[in-house]
């Protein structure tokens, strides 16, 4: 179905940036730009479950390209409606959480930071709808390039090297994914995303083939599976909102989402599996899930071990895909959700520790959960959930993941059943520290004031947000339709898989 | 239509006469010789659409000089590939005039302004000479016309500019030298100079060593006007030291002609079979291409003036250019590419050019490592740099972007993978040098000077803000124009004009 | 031998002149450090262009039978002429190296034109002082 709804969600960031910078001097005027864009963008985006849930894609096509049976074109299926959902909704919130915080640092450089905020998302949301890899690709490189500006927003030379890293992997990672692109359109004369894979790679040389799926891998380096994950710890200089959003959510999730699209929706479950390389992704994935937990172990700076949890964390989508089956690729799609929702709460949580307490060492932290017990319950919440346990969605997820454990070839299906639990064990050791020091440990007395600094709960706008997002990473377990999520996973798990 | 017919000859022949009324006019009044040249330059640049839609909508336009038939007489032929770079011509040459208006007031004394106008007038009728001529040896007298009034154009700065030009004429001369010597090697085999006859008379002598050998003759000679490596030495200097609305000119469009002159005798005179079977030529401009692309990239890093940078990211992107030309007997994407990457390669380089320009018209800053907090002084020209860098780093949806996309397209639809390789590797080179500047303008943190207030509440005449910023639109407008499949009447137009035999 | 010689050396005498001289005017603009003499070497790397290409239109010329003193007469079309069937010569070559000695000619005065210019300014015209000048000028900026 021909609808105009997904280009107007992509335009609502493209509307607010201009406007951002055009109202640089009215702060409250700015931000209201960026919550009117992100509510307006929620609303769309969520108006268009319902038909999506029907078994209707829907279709947007902007122009013809000068290539053959490429269009520029977006579609909205169940499975992009999902990573569309996640980041419009985080969205609203960490804007909400950005005012708060960037305001009570009192930040530079605050219009330009809501400005690159504006194009990350328009590169997310336009990830997360495009119909084909060229377009795909455009919204990949706006991503990249927006996030510099809020990698190196403290303009310190730590931060410049930071962002300098993060240029130096995810640039040559977007060079790969341009060959991909033309590669496969070279070989097949077609880069939709389709159901089931594009057919014709089926038939070209099992080399040719291979070499791109790499191509598409390296190209994917977003996702920060290891060995090329460091530029993802480097770039938590970044302020924490933007690390919430960005390396939970938006740039993380799009490398990750592109790796699902390009597995089921471009070589197809059956020439993956064909071609063996399922075993080889799922390898790096499950070294990458228990690697990135011993790493997280022995940071001390919160932000680091969240960002060696988030490299974990990710592999688990990447394994579920790498599984090729039904529930393996279920827990997958829901994980990118759920796991965004879990994570972003933890990252919320630390800023609002670094707001409150102005403390970034994790060792800092004994006592923290009295002076302020809103964030620190969030945290725990979250922490929790990354460790799959119920009652929140992350279990929900990783049981899925578990199954398509099962459902693999007899040796491997133990092993990476082994891999899973070992990493969810490993989430328990690096997280409940955190919580046992915040609420069992008394504060040294000296601490009780960080140099005349005053610990309190961080400021509303803040907790606000938080408190949402903990509390809907239990409402999903609980009731999974929430935002039509679980729906919408079955849907596309019939689409690629077929039966009922 | 009749009128049609005439307006290539119109176009050059009044650019020309503008050239010396300028000069007359200027004697009078120093103000009217850049008003005379702007106004000239708008009428052709809407002769120069009106050319392309006519040719577009009915086909080549062919004028004989004096009415004498082709093989005697001078004809200028005008097919959709000349018309398109004549509206590329003249679309930049007015925005940079427009620019160089106060650029030129503060660069240059006031008692040279009419000789300035009226070089670049004559200049501009050179360049508009060469894209219209269908003969070659008129080709040479136009280049010469345009070589002649760029070397002292660059010469107007004096200081360094003037050892810059010297240099520039003795290369440029045995350029032209060299270019002529071939053309009368091929006039000795075959009797003619007419392109359209050449044409006919050539494949009987493909074989001879003779008609070979001129060919490398003009390639080289038309290797050293347009600055393609690795005969490119007189050029950084030549952009680095001349005043900043001439480099900027000649970066943008000067070089664009002089390689036009090697797609035409590529595509129109030898053809592409010529290229392949005969002389087995076109992997070898290929890889020439290819390390011009990585060596200017790699020179480019290492400069700290910020001109000189841009000359050798020049000497890079011409690069992209040749490998085009490379390709395309195997691909049409190759000459895609060509046509592609001239116009967009004229917008970012023009673009470039001018913010580098005002970067130095307005603060006198041409060190890159001086750069800290551009961006809040001059919000502006930092963005026009900015958007036109990105642009230069192929990241979508900008215009270098369609570029390169062409351009790897081709590589792997002609099979030669090295060069998809080296596309991708240009652009992170690319990204290299042009991140250090925006890292500087934008990112590095510097401290603020205390005073110098009124240093900071001068900003820079709207004059040349505006011809950065269109440029700067274009960079971003070109990169989705490519993409869409608006451009393919002309595109499959100049493919058959310059008989490829290939269509998309 | 001689026949070799004959063929490929003697009959094309014009194009071996031409060459000489042409390498001795290459040599001379690249080689040399004074610009005067570049300038020089440039105009007679033109001018012996120009000589081969006239020589392209003696399309008379039978080397080997007159010892080449007896080419194609100037195309001046006369009865006499036409009726004991001279051979012309081409005059293209000739109208089109008019218009290259122009150009040859406006190259130099430009080129003359800068010449001064450097003088006045740098006071040498050999290139390797001009260079060191601009080193020290360098040297100077980086040092403050």
């Amino acid at each position: 179905m021909e609808s105009l709804t997904p280009l107007l969600a992509i335009l609502c960031p493209a509307i607010a940036a201009p406007l951002v910078l055009l109202s640089r001097n009215h702060p409250n005027i700015r931000e209201g730009w960026t919550i009117a864009a992100g509510i307006t963008m929620f609303a769309l985006v969520l108006s268009m479950g319902p038909e999506v849930l029907k078994g209707d894609v829907i279709r947007f096509t902007m122009f013809h390209t000068m290539f053959k049976n490429i269009d520029f074109a977006f579609k909205v299926d169940a499975f992009g409606l999902i990573f569309a959902i996640t980041t419009s909704s985080l969205w609203i919130l960490v804007s909400l959480y950005s005012i708060g915080y960037m305001r009570s640092l009192k930040e530079h450089a605050q219009t330009r930071y809501f400005f690159a905020f504006c194009l990350a998302i328009l590169g997310a949301i336009g990830v997360a709808l495009s119909a084909n890899l060229l377009t795909m690709f455009v919204f990949f490189e706006i991503i990249t390039v927006s996030t510099y500006p809020l990698v190196i927003h403290e303009q310190t030379p730590e931060a410049l090297g930071g962002g300098h890293k993060y240029f130096a992997y995810l640039m040559p990672a977007g060079a790969f994914f341009l060959f991909g692109v033309v590669a496969t359109y070279y070989l097949t004369g077609s880069c939709d995303f389709t159901p089931g894979g594009i057919k014709a790679l089926a038939t070209t040389s099992p080399v040719a083939a291979t070499v791109l799926f790499f191509c598409f891998l390296l190209g994917f380096m977003k996702a920060a599976w290891m060995p090329f994950h460091s530029w993802l710890p480097t770039a938590m200089v970044a302020p924490t909102p933007v690390s919430a959003l960005l390396h939970a959510v938006a740039v993380v999730k799009a490398g990750v989402f592109g790796i699902v699209r390009m597995i089921c929706y471009i070589f197809g479950v059956g020439l993956v599996d064909e071609l063996g390389l399922w075993l080889i992704l799922a390898c790096i994935a499950g070294f990458t899930m228990i690697m990135g937990s011993f790493f997280a172990i022995a940071q001390d700076d919160i932000k680091k071990r969240l960002a060696y949890s988030t490299i974990s964390q990710l592999s688990y989508v990447i394994l579920g895909a790498a599984f090729l089956t039904k529930d393996g690729v279920m827990g997958a799609m829901l994980h990118i959700p759920f796991h965004a929702y879990m994570k972003i709460t933890l990252f919320l949580c630390a800023g609002a520790i670094l707001v409150g307490s102005g403390k970034r060492k994790i060792s800092e932290m004994a006592g923290l959960g009295k002076t302020m017990p809103v964030t620190m319950l969030a945290f725990s919440i979250a922490a929790i959930g990354m460790a799959g346990l119920p009652p929140l969605c992350g279990f929900i997820s990783k049981l899925y993941l578990c199954f398509g454990a099962w459902e693999l070839h007899p040796p491997y299906g133990m092993i990476f059943l082994a891999v899973i639990l070992t990493s969810s064990v490993l989430d328990i050791v690096y997280f409940f520290p955190i919580i046992h020091a915040a609420f069992f440990r008394e504060p040294v007395d000296a601490e009780r004031t960080n140099g005349g600094y005053v610990i309190k709960e961080a400021p509303t706008f803040m907790l606000v947000p938080l408190s949402i997002t903990a509390a809907f990473s239990i409402l999903f377990f609980i009731y999974p339709h929430t935002f039509y999520i679980i729906d919408l996973v079955q849907l596309a798990i019939v689409e690629l898989f077929g039966g009922g | 239509m009749l009128l049609a017919e005439q307006l290539p000859v119109i176009i050059v022949t009044v650019a020309m006469f503008c050239g010396f009324t300028i000069l007359l006019a200027g004697y009078l009044n120093k103000k009217s010789a850049f008003w005379i040249s702007l106004l000239a330059n708008i009428v052709f640049f809407a002769l120069s659409i009106l050319t392309l839609r006519h040719v577009l909508a009915v086909g080549p336009i062919k004028y004989w000089q004096g009415g004498w038939r082709p093989p005697w007489g001078i004809e200028y032929v005008v097919d959709a590939m000349n018309a398109y770079l004549l509206v590329i011509l003249f679309f930049i040459v007015i925005l940079i005039e427009i620019y160089s208006k106060r650029n030129v007031e503060k660069e240059i004394e006031a008692r040279k302004h009419p000789t300035f106008y009226a070089l670049i007038q004559l200049m501009v009728a050179g360049l508009a000479g060469i894209t219209v001529t269908g003969d070659l040896f008129n080709m040479f007298v136009w280049l010469e016309i345009a070589s002649l009034t760029a070397y002292a154009l660059i010469a107007v700065a004096g200081g360094r500019a003037l050892r810059a030009s010297y240099n520039y004429v003795i290369m440029g001369s045995i350029g032209a030298v060299f270019y002529i010597f071939g053309v009368g090697w091929i006039y000795a085999a075959t009797g003619t100079l007419n392109m359209a006859d050449m044409r006919i008379l050539l494949p009987v002598v493909y074989d001879s060593r003779l008609v070979q050998m001129a060919f490398a003759f003009i390639v080289v000679g038309i290797m050293i006007k347009a600055y393609i490596f690795p005969l490119h030495f007189w050029q950084p200097d030549a952009y680095t030291y001349a005043p900043s609305s001439v480099s900027a000119m000649i970066a943008s469009i000067h070089g664009k002609v002089m390689i036009y002159i090697l797609i035409r005798l590529v595509y129109s005179v030898f053809t592409l079979d010529f290229i392949r079977y005969y002389i087995g030529l076109d992997l070898i401009i290929c890889w020439v291409a290819a390390a011009g692309i990585l060596a200017g990239s790699v020179f480019a890093i290492k400069q700290r003036n910020v001109k000189r940078m841009l000359a050798y990211s020049s000497v890079s992107q011409f690069g992209y250019i040749l490998l085009g030309i490379g390709l395309s007997p195997l691909s049409p994407w190759g000459l895609v590419g060509v046509v592609a990457h001239i116009l967009n390669h004229a917008v970012m380089k023009g673009c470039l050019f001018l913010a580098a320009g005002s970067f130095i018209h307005q603060e006198g800053k041409w060190d890159i490592r001086s750069f800290e907090g551009l961006s809040k002084r001059m919000p502006w020209a930092s963005g026009a740099f900015a958007i036109a860098a990105i642009s230069m780093i192929g990241i979508p949806p900008t215009a270098g972007f369609a570029s390169k996309l062409f351009l790897i397209l081709a590589s792997l639809d002609a099979a030669q993978y090295p060069f998809v390789v080296i596309l991708l590797l240009s652009g992170l080179l690319n990204l290299v040098y042009f991140w250090r500047v925006i890292d500087r303008m934008y990112f590095v943190r510097h401290e603020e000077p205390t005073e110098g207030g009124n240093e900071g509440t001068r900003r820079l005449p709207i004059s040349m803000t505006a011809p950065m910023m269109v440029l700067a639109a274009l960079c971003i407008i070109l990169g989705i124009f490519w993409l869409t499949d608006i451009p393919m009447p002309l595109i499959n137009q100049i493919l058959s004009d310059l008989s490829t035999g290939g269509r998309l | 031998m001689m026949e070799w010689l004959a063929q490929h050396v003697l009959e094309k005498y014009n194009f071996w002149i031409a060459m000489t001289i042409i390498l001795i005017g290459l040599y001379a603009a690249m080689a040399k450090g004074n610009l005067l003499k570049k300038l020089i070497g440039l105009s007679i790397f033109q001018t012996a262009m120009f000589l081969w290409f006239i020589s392209l239109g003696d399309v008379g010329r039978d080397v080997m039978v007159t010892w080449g003193l007896k080419g194609g007469t100037p195309p001046i079309i006369w009865e006499k002429a036409v009726e004991e069937g001279y051979t012309y010569v081409n005059p293209l070559p000739n109208v089109l190296m008019l218009t290259g000695i122009v150009v040859s000619a406006a190259t130099t005065a430009v080129a003359l034109a800068i010449v001064i210019r450097i003088y006045q300014k740098y006071g040498t015209i050999e290139e390797d002082e001009i260079l060191e000048r601009e080193l020290q000028e360098e040297v100077r900026y980086a040092s403050g």
